[in-house]
């Protein structure tokens, strides 16, 4: 699986990286909020006036990502969200309770269920093919990619649109920092597509490898996928995304995969640049594509000459513990 | 209540409540709402329903009655003017 | 590996019954379960009828055998995922089969749901609203839409692969389709599908915001129906392959022949006047299957009653079978709309049409949407040599998916 497209809205600046490179910054404060492009150059300003912030982020990277693979149409589009529209749901709670149920206002409901990213590409694209939209916590990029090879198995000459977005309101704000999420490490938000095929173009970013979901592992079965990973990268990983955060709770499971790939493996933490959200390995993917699309790596520290597969993991304390593997490709 | 403060009114009030990129000189009285002129849609109707209810005190039993009375800025002025009950108090 | 997948076990609860049997004894009576709301608390709970499932929270938690604070979501999810799991012979002693004949089962869950767990945040949010720090964070455990399927996936042991899907009313109807492709695909053994919703004040008030509420019991697929009535419940398939139907020693009596997701791509909520995105579902499926349209004995329609559905709908079904029209009916108007569980409810329900050779009746016609005689069922009618049912759940956003249901 080939990624022939890939477009991202986050906290770090990327959506225009193809022409402005990117500079690794990290957000100040407690909330990182997204870069974002001007809409009114991408989206019909009829109708940008309904779509909320996540929308809008989803909205122009898929075109973007669909531009760059020169397609017109995908033959599926599907898409990942933990939290959905969070904005809309909000701002309908809010009236529900103010107004007692009464004279509340459509566009807010409308706008506030999960599949409305999904869907509002295909209204705009006029695409009338599979369309689809998942919401399993931290894994819903992730099982949104198994459904795109999946497709492409059963489709070969198809071009999958895949993406995921989350947002960050004040209202969740607030409340997911009552959970602790917060306490030692940047809130964040983002969206991320990508248009996957099975042959490589000129437009092509990285591979698509593999991709690995676990719920609960003990161990041995984290042990047994990191080796089926290790076979698939060729033996050996050139840099690991985790998706570690400072102070995660989680941390010995970061060790153990780090331990797995040897000692001296780069890593890089993601979350650093992007926050932390739930779907936040669609922008770790973005960033690996990115950099194996340049081949190697500069960065603080991090000095890879020739970069030729990226593993991105990350693990919460639900217990979802994730893995995609991409690979270099040479055009 | 005066008719041409109504129409201003609604005009300002059309635009925030559709989140409309215009300004209220943009709008013509008697050009259409819906179809071409502004191009709103059937959710927009919605909105313009609740408008009516929060605003003006006027309940729209049917959604059906909707294209006939926001044709146009106009239109929904003359309606007002007809059905609006007294404020409370 | 690919292959048949044929329907393991069926779980269902709803208005018209807390598992299959009460809810097809309903269908059979025409007994529909639709009132005013007694169980959910709202301003409106004698505007809009709406089909509860008749159990308090308290009830549905000791059905559940679930402990803590639950949303009304995920019991009822619960409830019906056992049921189907019992059924095919997977939930023994309160535990999950995890090994067939020493082989180890690899067991998916991808339930489905629009709603989550809003019916606990909606009483969460008003203290929460006026005091950032105030509110019980115990009743937003379950909000997102993944944890209510996280809650199921752990009280039934399932590890294996657990997803959600949430595209409005064809969620379960896209569930069943995953599953089936998974399944195919040789990535799973057995697959749990479906969908599972509650009624909440924020749907509840949603849909009236759209005006398309009836204020009086819903007359879906009639001329002058005035809008839908609202359900909550949960349905859920065991799906499995020939192989693993042989291995649980269960009959394979309807199999899942074809499936379609099609987006109509017209408006965020309204369908197409000429039913594009049905029209391809529909099409989709039977194309799958590759039957010609004739094959097709009865259409459960998607019929929520709807000015808009309802035509748009009808127009798909011209559009594909002329004016050799299926017989067809909605049992919308027993359950009311159930949203994300509406397509895995109406799949169980057609799939005892083919096993039981019945059509249920559309409910309360005077006059049908499709005037034919016979088209649209009215009572309760035996039939012989039905053999393809097709199943129709269209969703805001345009998804829209139809599946198709054969005798074996």
């Amino acid at each position: 699986m080939y990624i022939n497209g890939a477009s991202a809205i986050s906290p770090l600046p990327v959506f225009d990286a193809l022409n402005e490179g990117v500079r690794f910054t990290e957000p100040e404060g407690a909330r990182a909020k997204v870069s974002e492009p001007d809409y009114s150059k991408l989206i019909d300003p009829k109708l940008i006036r309904r779509m909320s912030r996540i929308i809008r982020m989803g909205v122009a990277t898929a075109m973007d990502a669909l531009k760059q693979a020169g397609l017109q149409q995908p033959d599926a589009i599907i898409t990942g969200t933990a939290y959905g529209c969070l904005d809309d749901t909000g701002i309908f709670l809010r009236r529900l309770v103010e107004n007692q149920e009464e004279m509340l206002t459509p566009t807010a409901f409308i706008q506030s269920t999960h599949n409305t990213v999904g869907a509002q590409v295909a209204l705009m694209l006029k695409c009338h093919s599979y369309n689809n939209t998942y919401v399993q916590r931290s894994q819903s990029f992730e099982l949104s990619l198994h459904d795109s090879r999946l497709w492409l198995t059963e489709n070969p000459d198809h071009s999958v649109l895949v993406g995921a977005a989350d947002e960050l309101t004040d209202y969740s704000f607030a409340l997911l920092q009552r959970f602790g999420l917060f306490r030692y490490h940047t809130a964040g938000e983002g969206a991320a597509y990508f248009v996957i095929q099975n042959k490589a173009a000129d437009s092509t970013w990285a591979q698509l490898k593999g991709v690995r979901t676990l719920f609960r592992p003990d161990a041995a079965q984290l042990d047994l996928i990191m080796k089926e990973l290790l076979a698939l990268a060729g033996g050996s990983v050139d840099l690991l995304l985790s998706g570690e955060r400072r102070g995660d709770p989680e941390g010995e499971n970061y060790k153990s995969v780090k331990q797995v790939l040897g000692a001296e493996i780069p890593v890089l933490q993601y979350k650093n640049y992007c926050g932390e959200y739930p779907t936040a390995s669609a922008f770790a993917t973005w960033l690996a594509a990115w950099c194996l699309k340049q081949g190697k790596l500069e960065h603080e520290g991090l000095s890879i000459d020739r970069l030729r597969n990226v593993l991105i993991y990350q693990a919460d304390a639900a217990g979802y513990h994730s893995f995609i593997l991409l690979s270099h490709v040479k055009l | 209540m005066n008719r041409e403060q109504l129409v201003e009114d609604l005009k300002q009030q059309i635009i925030e409540q559709l989140n409309l990129q215009i300004k209220p000189e943009d709008i013509v009285a008697s050009d259409p709402l819906f179809g071409e002129g502004l191009g709103l849609d059937s959710i927009d109707a919605l909105e313009l329903i609740v408008l009516m209810q929060q605003k003006y005190r006027i309940k729209l039993a049917n959604a059906e009655e909707g294209p006939k009375i926001f044709k146009s800025i106009d239109t929904m002025a003359d309606f007002i003017l007809a059905n609006q009950t007294p404020a409370a108090g | 590996m690919s292959g048949a997948v044929y329907i393991a076990g069926r779980g269902a609860i709803s208005c018209i019954g807390k598992n299959v049997q009460e809810n097809i004894g309903a269908l059979r009576r025409g007994e529909a379960g639709i009132g005013a709301i007694r169980y959910l608390r709202t301003v409106h709970a004698n505007t809009f009828p709406a089909g509860e499932v008749k159990a308090t929270n308290e009830e549905l938690r000791d059905l559940s055998e679930l402990t803590g604070t639950n949303s009304r979501t995920t019991m009822l999810g619960l409830i019906a995922a056992k049921e189907a799991l019992t059924e095919a012979g997977l939930w023994e002693g309160g535990q999950l089969k995890k090994t067939l004949g020493g082989r180890s089962l690899r067991i998916g869950l991808i339930s489905s749901t629009t709603v989550a767990g809003m019916d606990l945040t909606e009483e969460f949010f008003p203290a929460f609203m006026a005091n950032h720090s105030a509110g019980r964070l115990r009743n937003v455990y379950q909000h997102e839409a993944g944890a209510t399927t996280e809650y199921i996936a752990r009280a039934l042991g399932i590890t294996e692969y657990i997803n959600t899907i949430s595209t409005a009313c064809s969620s379960s109807a896209n569930a069943i389709m995953l599953g089936a492709r998974m399944l195919k695909a040789g990535m799973l053994d057995i697959v749990l599908a479906g969908g599972t919703d509650a009624l909440s004040k924020f749907t509840l008030n949603g849909f009236s915001t759209l005006m398309i509420l009836d204020q009086q019991l819903c007359q879906p697929f009639d001329q002058n129906r005035r809008g839908l009535n609202l359900g909550e419940g949960a349905g859920f398939l065991v799906l499995a392959g020939e192989q693993m139907m042989e291995a649980l020693g269960r009959e394979k009596r309807v199999r899942l022949s074809g499936y379609a997701n099609a987006n109509d791509a017209h408006h965020q909520t309204a369908s197409s006047p000429d039913g594009t995105g049905s029209f391809m579902a529909m099409k989709g499926a039977i194309d799958m299957a590759q039957l010609n349209c004739s094959a097709i004995g009865y259409i459960n329609l998607h019929g929520t009653g709807t000015q808009n559905n309802d035509a748009s709908e009808s127009t798909a079904i011209h559009r594909l079978f002329g004016d050799e029209y299926p017989a067809m009916s909605t049992t919308k108007s027993f359950t009311g709309h159930t949203l994300a569980a509406c397509g895995a409810l109406e799949a169980i329900y057609s799939a005892v049409s083919l096993e039981e050779q019945i059509l249920f009746p559309s409910l309360r016609i005077s006059l049908p949407v499709i005037e034919k005689p016979g088209v649209v069922v009215q009572e309760l009618r035996r039939v012989s040599g039905l053999q393809h049912v097709l199943s129709n759940s269209f969703g805001f956003g345009g998804n829209c998916s139809s599946l198709l249901f054969s005798l074996s």
